[in-house]
C-alpha cells in the first residue's frame, strides 16, 4: 500500500545537472539486491562518495565528496530536489525511485522527467512536478543562499509555496494526483475490474485466437 | 474492438485501440498486455509483492523469462562467482517455479538477452502489446509490435492483472528518406536520430520510423534502431509490418501455426498506418547524409560523425548544455576539437541488446576476418545476443574469425553494457562498444564509453583508435 501524499514543507537540494540518468540516481551494482528497500545510502553512489561502492557495505564510513551538493549540510534533510530536464532518463530500473524515497526525498522539481522514471517514481508516491525553465532557473537561484530554501508542497491546490516567493501553481494528471492523495494500491483497482477484463479476452479470443493458444499447443 | 474507425489511423492507434479494455473519467485507459518478459533484475520484488498479497498471475502463460543481466560470459560450467548476483538468479528461477512461468536458464541453449529471444522465439508478434522490466523493451516495435519498458511495480501489475493503467501517448514519425552510404548501417541511422532530437526528443511519444532506408533494413537492423528508441526518450518506436517480417515469424517456436499462422499475418497486415494518418510531430532524416556516428560524451545524444571533432563547449550558446559538455569531456577525458579520429581505445565490446544478433555478428566479422586486434588494446570482447546467435555464428565461423583476431568469444548475455557481471570497464579505460548507453559509470565506475556500430567497433579494434570503416 502507498502511502498517501500529505501537504508538507520541505527542504529543497538543487541539483543543477540536465539529463541525470538512472545509472547515476542507483548504480548496477546495487540493482542485485532482492529487496524493495535499502537503497537510500546508495543513492547517487559515484557522485556521493569517493571511493567504489558495493552492495552490502556500511556506508557511513565511506569518504565522502565535498563537491557533491548531497553532502551539503545545507541540504542535509532535503525532501525536495529540484533539477534539470530529462530527470530519470535511462533505464527502467524502478530502484532509482527506491534509492530517492530511501534517502528521504519526497517531491522532485524539473523541467521534465523521462516517462518511465515518472511513472515508477508515482507509484512509489514521490510526487514529480514540471515547472518551465524560468520558473526552475528561478527556483535554482533561491535554492543557492546561504540558508536553504524551503517549499510547501500542497498536491490538494496544485501549488509550490517557496518560503518567502509568491505560490507557484503546478498541474499533473488527475488520475495520478487521486492515486497519490489516496495512497491507492492500484493493483487492487485493477483487479476490481476483473470482469471487464475477463470480457476483453473473450471478444479478444474471436478476433485473434492466436493469441491465447497455449505454448504447448502451437 | 467493435468500434468503428472512419478516419485514417497509424500502427499505434490499431494496436492501442484494439488493446483497451476501458477507458475511465480522468481518460486514463485499462490497457491488456499480451505478453511479458521477464529477468532477474526488476522481477524479484513484483513476484514478492504478489506473495505479500495473496494473489497469482492471471496468465503465467503469457510471460517468458530468461536471466541475463548477470550472468558470466566465461567459465559458466563454475556457475556465478558473485554471491549476490546468483541469489537474484536463482531467485528468479525459484520464483518461475511457484507461479507456473517458463524460463530459460543459464544451461540452456536458447539463454540470452530477453530482446533477443522474444522476437528468436516468436514470443514477439506484430500487433502485441508486450512490456517487460527493461527500458529496452523498445526493440520488439520493429515487429509492429507496442512494446515498452516498465517498473517493477508495473511488472507486478501485468503478472496480476494482464493490464496496465495508461494514459495514450502522443505520436510522431520519424521518416528517414533515401538509401544508406556504404558502411553506415542501422546503429548509425538511430545515433543520427538521437543527435538530431535529444535524448528527451521523444517524450511522451511513441515513434514509428518509416521511409526508404528504415524499410531496406533487415529485421536485426530494424530491432537495433526500435532498441534505441527509449535513448532518444520514447518508451516505444515501431515499425510497419512488411513480409519480411511475417517471412521472420513463420516456424518460430511460438509462431501461431498452419492456418492460424495466415490467418494472424492477414490481421497483422491490417494494421500499417493508413494513408492520411496523422501525427503529432513529424521528423525527415536524409539517410543520405548520414556517416558512420561516434559518441564523444556522456548521453547518446552527444554524438558526431566519424570524420569530425569533439565539439567545443564554448561554442554552445545555452548555458545548461555548455555545463554538460564541459562536465561530459573532464569525464570523459577529452579535450575540445579533437579529432574523433585520433581517439585511442582501450577496450571492444561487440553484443548487448542493440548489436549483439547475428548480422551485428556477421558485419563485425566481415571487418575482423585476416585482421589483428591492435597491441594497444587490452580487451576486445564479442558476446553474442542469446545461445541460438552464438550457434548460428558458430556454425559460420565467425567465432574463428574472431578468435584469430585476437577477439574474446563468449557465452550469452548484458556482459559489459551495463557490467553487472564480471565484464567491465576499469577507472580511466576508454572502450569502443556497440551498446545502447555511454552514461558515467554505466560500463564500469570511471569507464569511458564511446557507442559505434559492430562494423566500427572492429575496426577501432584493428585500428587501436577510432576509424572510419568505410576507408578501412
Amino acid at each position: 500500500m502507498m502511502k498517501a501524499f500529505e501537504t508538507f514543507r520541505g527542504v529543497v537540494m538543487p541539483l543543477d545537472r540536465a539529463n541525470v540518468d538512472t545509472d547515476a540516481i542507483i548504480p548496477k551494482q546495487f540493482l542485485k539486491s532482492i529487496q524493495r528497500t535499502g537503497f537510500g545510502p546508495n543513492l547517487f553512489d559515484e557522485w556521493r562518495y569517493l571511493d567504489h561502492g558495493e552492495p552490502g557495505q556500511d556506508c557511513s564510513n565511506r569518504p565522502l565528496n565535498p563537491d557533491f551538493v548531497l553532502n551539503d549540510p545545507r541540504y542535509a534533510k532535503a525532501e525536495i530536489l529540484l533539477t534539470r530536464h530529462n530527470f530519470g532518463c535511462g533505464s527502467s530500473r524502478e530502484h532509482a525511485p527506491w534509492a530517492l524515497d530511501g534517502q528521504g526525498f519526497r517531491v522532485l522539481i524539473a523541467p521534465s522527467f523521462a516517462d518511465i522514471f515518472r511513472q515508477n517514481a508515482i507509484k512509489n508516491g514521490l510526487l514529480p512536478i514540471v515547472l518551465d525553465e524560468q520558473t526552475v532557473d528561478a527556483l535554482f537561484a533561491l535554492a543557492g543562499g546561504v540558508t536553504a530554501l524551503e517549499i510547501e508542497v500542497d498536491l490538494v491546490t496544485q501549488q509550490l509555496r517557496p518560503s518567502g516567493g509568491e505560490p507557484i501553481a503546478f498541474e499533473i494528471d488527475a488520475f495520478h494526483r487521486h492515486c497519490l492523495l489516496n495512497g491507492l494500491d492500484d493493483i487492487g483497482l485493477t483487479l476490481e475490474r476483473a470482469d471487464e477484463i475477463a470480457a476483453y479476452e473473450q471478444r479478444r479470443q474471436q478476433q485473434a485466437p492466436w493469441l491465447f493458444a497455449s505454448p504447448a499447443s502451437v | 474492438m467493435a468500434a468503428q474507425h472512419n478516419s485514417p489511423r497509424t500502427l499505434f492507434d490499431k494496436i492501442w485501440d484494439d488493446h483497451v479494455v476501458r477507458t475511465d473519467e480522468h481518460g486514463t485507459v485499462l490497457l491488456y498486455i499480451d505478453r511479458q518478459l521477464v529477468h532477474e533484475v526488476t522481477s524479484p520484488q513484483a513476484f514478492e509483492g504478489l506473495r505479500l498479497a495473496g494473489r497469482k498471475p492471471r496468465r503465467p502463460e503469457a510471460n517468458l523469462a530468461v536471466p541475463d543481466h548477470n550472468v558470466p560470459t566465461s567459465d559458466r560450467h563454475l556457475g556465478i562467482v558473485d554471491p549476490i548476483s546468483r541469489l537474484q538468479v536463482e531467485t528468479l528461477e525459484a520464483n518461475c517455479r511457484e507461479f507456473g512461468i517458463q524460463l530459460f536458464d543459464m544451461g540452456d541453449p536458447r539463454q540470452g538477452i530477453v530482446h533477443v529471444i522474444g522476437p528468436e522465439q516468436g514470443f514477439t508478434q506484430p500487433g502485441m502489446t508486450l512490456v517487460c522490466g527493461d527500458s529496452h523493451t523498445s526493440t520488439h516495435g520493429a515487429f509492429g509490435a507496442l512494446a515498452f519498458g516498465v517498473g517493477t511495480s508495473e511488472v507486478e501489475h501485468v503478472l496480476a492483472t494482464q493490464c496496465l493503467l495508461q494514459r495514450k501517448p502522443k505520436s510522431m514519425l520519424v521518416q528517414v528518406e533515401g538509401a544508406l552510404g556504404r558502411g553506415v548501417t542501422a546503429k548509425d541511422i538511430v545515433l543520427a536520430i538521437i543527435g538530431e532530437i535529444g535524448t528527451a526528443g521523444g517524450t511522451g511519444h511513441v515513434i514509428e520510423y518509416a521511409g526508404e532506408a528504415i524499410q531496406a533494413l533487415s529485421m536485426e537492423g530494424r530491432m537495433t534502431v526500435c532498441n534505441m528508441t527509449i535513448e532518444a526518450g520514447a518508451r516505444a518506436g515501431l515499425i510497419g509490418i512488411d513480409e519480411q517480417t511475417i517471412d521472420y515469424l513463420r516456424d518460430r517456436p511460438r509462431s501461431p501455426k498452419g492456418e492460424a499462422f495466415e490467418q494472424a499475418a492477414a490481421y497483422w497486415r491490417s494494421l500499417n498506418t493508413d494513408p492520411g494518418a496523422e501525427y503529432d510531430r513529424v521528423v525527415r532524416i536524409d539517410a543520405a547524409s548520414i556517416r558512420p556516428q561516434v559518441t564523444w560524451g556522456t548521453s547518446p545524444e552527444m554524438v558526431v560523425p566519424i570524420d569530425s571533432e569533439v565539439p567545443d563547449p564554448d561554442a554552445v550558446a545555452d548555458p545548461v548544455k555548455a555545463g554538460s559538455y564541459r562536465h561530459a569531456l573532464t569525464y570523459m577525458g577529452l579535450k575540445p576539437l579533437t579529432p574523433i579520429a585520433e581517439i585511442g581505445i582501450d577496450k571492444v565490446f561487440i553484443g548487448s541488446c542493440t548489436n549483439g544478433r547475428i548480422e551485428d555478428l556477421r558485419a563485425a566479422a566481415e571487418v575482423a576476418k585476416g585482421r589483428r586486434v591492435a597491441e594497444s588494446v587490452k580487451l576486445a570482447m564479442v558476446v553474442p545476443g542469446s545461445g541460438l546467435v552464438k550457434e548460428q555464428a558458430e556454425a559460420e565461423g565467425l567465432d574463428q574469425i574472431f578468435i584469430d583476431a585476437g577477439f574474446e568469444w563468449r557465452e550469452p548475455g548484458c556482459s559489459m553494457c551495463l557490467a553487472m557481471n564480471a565484464d567491465r570497464l576499469e577507472p580511466g579505460e576508454r572502450c569502443a562498444s556497440t551498446s545502447n548507453r555511454n552514461f558515467e559509470g554505466r560500463q564500469g565506475q570511471g569507464g569511458r564509453t564511446h557507442l559505434v556500430s559492430p562494423a566500427m567497433a572492429a575496426a577501432a579494434a584493428v585500428a587501436g583508435r577510432f576509424v572510419d570503416v568505410r576507408e578501412f
